[in-house]
């Protein structure tokens, strides 16, 4: 499923709303969760997961295509984890 | 100290956003993440442009060891949940 998938869908469901009102909607719930992130705080959402900020250090890398050595510099990458309820969702048997 | 974002503010942010109320916000920001749930549990891959996808995986038995009292044990088939973020959402939380 896509992001415009995801509008069409509730845009079924919510036949009173306006379609751009729907992806006004889904587009201001995935902003601020990227915004709480780039802020430095984390986001979570019971039964569905969590999303953090997990530090990586530094490091020398490779340039792939000159072999020359190249200081990676420390970034913060998010980190996904799931919820209980999604981890029992996605194993019900 | 880092602040924990919840359900609640997404609604607050939907309610400002667009005007809805507080309760039928609450309500939108809901059926999303249950949209986003039931698509996933059928095990397709959802796929958020600019922010990221996404997707199932399904791990064969194993035999793990409890890394405390270093116990061998079978972990079960299951399904897991990965997400990799879009480059615009690493761009933005590493700016140069």
């Amino acid at each position: 499923m896509t992001k415009s998938e995801l509008i069409a869908r509730l845009a079924a469901q919510n036949p009173s709303l306006y379609h751009r009102d729907i992806e006004r909607l889904v587009n201001t719930i995935f902003d601020t969760i990227t915004e709480t992130l780039v802020a430095g705080d984390r986001v979570e959402l019971r039964g569905f997961g969590a999303f953090s900020l997990r530090e990586r250090e530094g490091r020398m890398g490779r340039n792939p295509r000159t072999g020359e050595a190249v200081l990676v510099n420390a970034k913060r990458m998010p980190f996904f984890k799931m919820g209980k309820g999604m981890r029992e969702r996605l194993n019900k048997d | 100290m880092t602040k924990t974002v919840t359900r609640n503010e997404l609604a607050n942010a939907v309610h400002q956003q667009i005007g809805l109320s507080h309760n039928e916000s609450a309500q939108l920001v809901a059926s999303v993440l249950e949209e986003v749930s039931l698509c996933l549990e059928q095990g397709e891959s959802v796929k958020l442009s600019s922010f990221g996808t996404f997707s199932v995986h399904s791990k064969n038995e194993r035999i793990g060891r409890n890394p405390k009292t270093g116990v061998e044990a079978r972990i079960s088939p299951r399904r897991v949940l990965s997400f990799r973020p879009s480059n615009l959402m690493k761009k933005r939380i590493n700016p140069e």
